[in-house]
């Protein structure tokens, strides 16, 4: 491979590889999906099962193109997941879903011989139920706006001369040029631009802070670690567009003072980490990352950190002590890591998609960046939406955008007979929302409001069919389960919480519980010492404040939902009972009574609601109420 | 004769991680992929190279939800217990697995060859519920799915060994 000692020849390495992309996008070229969603459902075999065929079809001059070999690609998530594996087909931009390996033959003659389509594997857009030819044609892709992901579908993940050829790096050697770090700073100031990681800390404060902190070493470090169940933008991106990240943190060691960077990326993502690792080495290699890079007094070198599965650990200070070696238990701030981070240096600490907004902003301008957005929150966030919705997956639309317009325009609606009941949104110490805030534009400031925050933005739907009590158990017990223990509102507060929440999904919650509840909440985000306590209550608070009729009702022996087994009640209905006994036999507690040919019947003290019965019933006679 | 070998491994992997303190979480996920847990005589050696206090180790061990004291199975099998496998059922998965293995999460099968956690998100929440079996992923399951994926596991297995 070449090595680049220039800043000149860097640019025009850029511009040879610009040309070469665009003539290969308007040649054949087969994109396959090989992100964690589509993996798992066999891209990877469907990559090689090309590859293969143009091997044999090359030696057996079938295939009239040269080096045919090399159409083949890997490109990230498509945000699509759930109807993956993905593949995409250029120049025809053709995009296929639910791709199996017996397909693969059909689309090589098909679409590659014939420049056909392969009608049945063409996405059916929920919207009109109709199949779409092109990905910017289903209202899926239509109705987002792409910014980081603009690239969907048609760039390579693993390949550094892919990203160059769409003008990569070009930012990082703009700021190389001019050897302005102020600048930079002002740009990103003036940009707007808040941290992704939740807070929404604005990004070019944090990084003037750590510049004109005084240290001999600084560092740069990528919060990867995204333990928010329910969220996975970050690993997206990660695999999706790696150097992405790495030219950001580039700039922002450049910019700050920095010589050594970390990127701290959960273990529990393995692609993401070898695609880091790749886009790394092919940085390396080429020369845009090392001692002196391109000829200047820059140098610069980059880890990975792996982390081990503790949610805290996304906390910045609990991060950097884990990257030290150490249990990732969060210090009080101030000092802030700008000031004294690793090792006691000042350190630049930001998220995954922070850092992917950079050499875009510096490409565009402040001003242009702006445009996208609200004021106080401009530019694009990536959202990951699960839940019962048409369409699941990772979504990237403008700050100000609703919630009813992600649930309907975008993702389709809900799945078939389901009904919207809430909307969880900003990960385990985020809040529920109720269908009346459906129409809240999304961005910092109007969440907060709401008493929710935009977390790392995992959106959640949660259907009628979801008990509102459990879910906030569901998070207390991650949570409690996730606390480091230091101190101890935070260690107690919320194990005496979860128990309180516990005992209303069990039956046996009273007035007073909900009393001690409030006060708890209360109590534990206010006197908790990092973010982890201080925002582990949102779940409690807010279905507090939005569905407090279903803890009352809970406390009156109902569960609306009927989702918590502990209020169920097995009965058999006497007028569809034939009497055969079969449910008797099949219950573990000698809970039916009764003859035979006659309607039998459940003794409710001895039920434990194990549900064998309901199962055995072939007379639909057993009831659940 | 067995023991020495186990330490040959483990100085490459300290060597590899260039005997640094501050790699201890890198070298002490290395330990686990070559033994599946981490073994008490392992975490004492590397105390010493490293110049760590053994306890100390034991603070970061325990720490971490990757790390196990106990061994894991050949295979393990981690079902994501995140909101989105959540409220998509992973509870019934779970227990169809305590079904097919009788073992609840947090142990191992008698023979060692498989062994059950339950995990907080694995970032592949559009395929909810999903769960991990070593590196590989499995989505949108249902208790009948992960029985039968268990079932294959076990079959491959006897296969191997009358082989
Ligand atoms: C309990 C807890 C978990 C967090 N997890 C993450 C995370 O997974 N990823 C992340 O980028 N920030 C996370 N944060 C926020 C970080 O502490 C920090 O604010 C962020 O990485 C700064 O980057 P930004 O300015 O680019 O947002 C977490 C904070 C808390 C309190
Ligand atoms: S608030 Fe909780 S997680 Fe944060 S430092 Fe205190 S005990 Fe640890
Ligand atoms: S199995 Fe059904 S029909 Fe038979 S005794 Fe029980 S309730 Fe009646
Ligand atoms: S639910 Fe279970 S315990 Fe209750 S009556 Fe039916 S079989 Fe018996
Ligand atoms: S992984 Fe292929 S679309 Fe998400
Ligand atoms: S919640 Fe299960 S993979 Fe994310």
């Amino acid at each position: 491979m070449k090595v680049l000692k220039t800043i000149d020849e860097a640019l025009q390495y850029i511009e040879e590889k610009k040309i070469e992309r665009k003539k290969k996008l308007e040649d054949i070229n087969i994109f396959v999906c090989i992100g964690t969603g589509c993996a798992a459902k066999g891209s990877v075999k469907i990559y090689d099962a090309f590859k293969d065929l143009f091997k044999e079809t090359k030696r057996a001059k079938v295939y009239p193109l040269e080096e045919n070999n090399n159409r083949i690609k890997k490109t990230g998530c498509c945000g699509r997941c759930s109807s993956g594996p993905w593949v995409i087909v250029m120049p025809y931009g053709y995009f296929y879903c639910e791709v199996r390996l017996e397909d693969v033959k059909e689309i090589y003659e098909e679409t590659i011989l014939k420049g056909k389509a392969v009608e049945r594997l063409l996405f059916v857009d929920p919207a009109t139920s109709q199949r779409v030819e092109k990905l910017e044609d289903a209202k899926f892709f239509k109705a987002q706006s792409f910014y980081i992901m603009e690239d969907i579908g048609k760039c390579e993940c693993d390949s550094i001369d892919d990203y160059m050829g769409r003008g990569g790096y070009l930012s990082f050697l703009k700021v190389l040029v001019e050897n302005k770090p102020d600048k930079v700073i002002q740009i990103i100031k003036d940009s707007g631009l808040r941290g992704r990681g939740g807070a929404g800390f604005p990004t070019g404060i944090k990084w003037e802070i750590t510049k004109n902190s005084k240290g001999d070493r600084k560092f740069v470090v990528c919060n990867g670690d995204e333990g928010d169940p329910g969220a996975f933008m970050n690993r997206t991106l990660l695999e999706r567009d790696p150097h992405a990240v790495l030219e950001g943190m580039l700039i922002g060691a450049y910019t700050i003072g920095a010589n050594k960077g970390y990127a701290y990326i959960r273990a529990e993502y393995p692609v993401a980490v070898e695609m880091f690792r790749k886009a790394i080495e092919d940085a390396k290699n080429l020369g845009l990352i090392g001692e002196n890079i391109l000829g200047t007094s820059f140098s610069f070198d980059i880890e990975i950190k792996e982390g081990a599965g503790a949610f805290v650990c996304g906390e910045e200070t609990a991060l950097l002590a884990s990257i030290e070696g150490k249990r990732g238990i969060p210090r009080p701030r101030p000092p802030y890591p700008a000031q004294a981070g690793l090792w006691g240096c000042p350190t630049l600490i930001n998220n995954v998609e922070t850092y992917a907004n950079i050499p875009k902003i510096i490409r565009d301008g402040a001003e242009a960046y702006r445009k996208r957005g609200v004021p106080n929150s401009p530019g694009t966030k990536m959202f990951s939406v699960t839940g019962p919705v048409k369409l699941t997956g990772i979504i990237e639309v403008e700050f100000g955008t609703t919630l009813r317009e992600i649930i309907y325009d975008i993702c389709g609606g809900l799945s078939d007979g389901d009904e919207l009941k809430a909307v969880q949104i900003g990960g385990p110490s985020g809040a529920c929302l109720s269908e009346a805030l459906l129409d809240l534009p999304l961005d910092y400031d109007s969440l907060k409001t709401a008493g929710a925050m935009v977390g790392s933005g995992g959106i959640v739907v949660l259907s009628k069919k979801t008990c509102m009590v459990e879910v906030a158990r569901f998070f207390l017990d991650f949570t409690k389960r996730e606390s480091c223990g230091k101190c101890i509102p935070c260690r107690e507060g919320l194990m005496q919480a979860y128990h309180i929440l516990e005992k209303f999904t069990q039956a046996k919650g009273s007035w007073e519980d909900l009393e001690n509840l409030e006060f708890l909440a209360d109590l534990i985000k206010k006197a908790s010492a990092c973010g982890l306590g201080q925002t582990a209550p949102n779940p409690i608070l807010s279905t507090l404040r939005f569905f407090k009729d279903e803890y009352i009702a809970h406390i009156d022996g109902v569960c609306p939902s009927g989702m918590c087994t502990a209020f169920k009640k097995y009965s058999i209905n006497p007028d569809l009972c034939k009497g055969c006994g079969l449910c008797a036999r099949s219950c573990p507690k000698g809970a039916i009574l009764g003859e035979r040919g006659r309607p039998y019947r459940i003794e409710q003290e001895k039920c434990i609601k194990c549900g064998a019965c309901f199962d055995k019933c072939k007379f639909k006679a057993i009831e659940i109420i | 004769m067995k023991l020495k070998r186990n330490f040959a491994k483990v100085e490459e992997i300290l060597k590899k991680h260039n005997y640094r303190q501050d790699n201890l979480i890198k070298i002490l996920l290395d330990i686990q992929k070559e033994y599946r847990y981490l073994p008490e005589d392992v975490i004492n050696y590397i105390g010493v190279a490293l110049d760590i206090p053994p306890a100390k180790i034991y603070g970061v061990a325990t720490f971490y939800a990757q790390f196990s004291l106990k061994p894991k199975g050949k295979y393990t099998i981690s079902v994501c217990d995140g909101t989105a496998c959540h409220m998509a059922g992973s509870t019934s998965l779970i227990e169809s697995i305590r079904e097919e293995l009788k073992i609840s999460p947090g142990n191992v099968t008698e023979d060692l060859l498989f062994s059950l956690d339950q995990v907080g998100c694995l970032g592949a929440c559009a395929l909810a519920p999903a769960m991990v079996i070593n590196e590989e992923v499995y989505g949108n399951l249902t208790p009948e799915k992960v029985k039968e994926i268990i079932k294959n596991l076990k079959e491959r297995e006897r296969k191997n060994e009358s082989a």
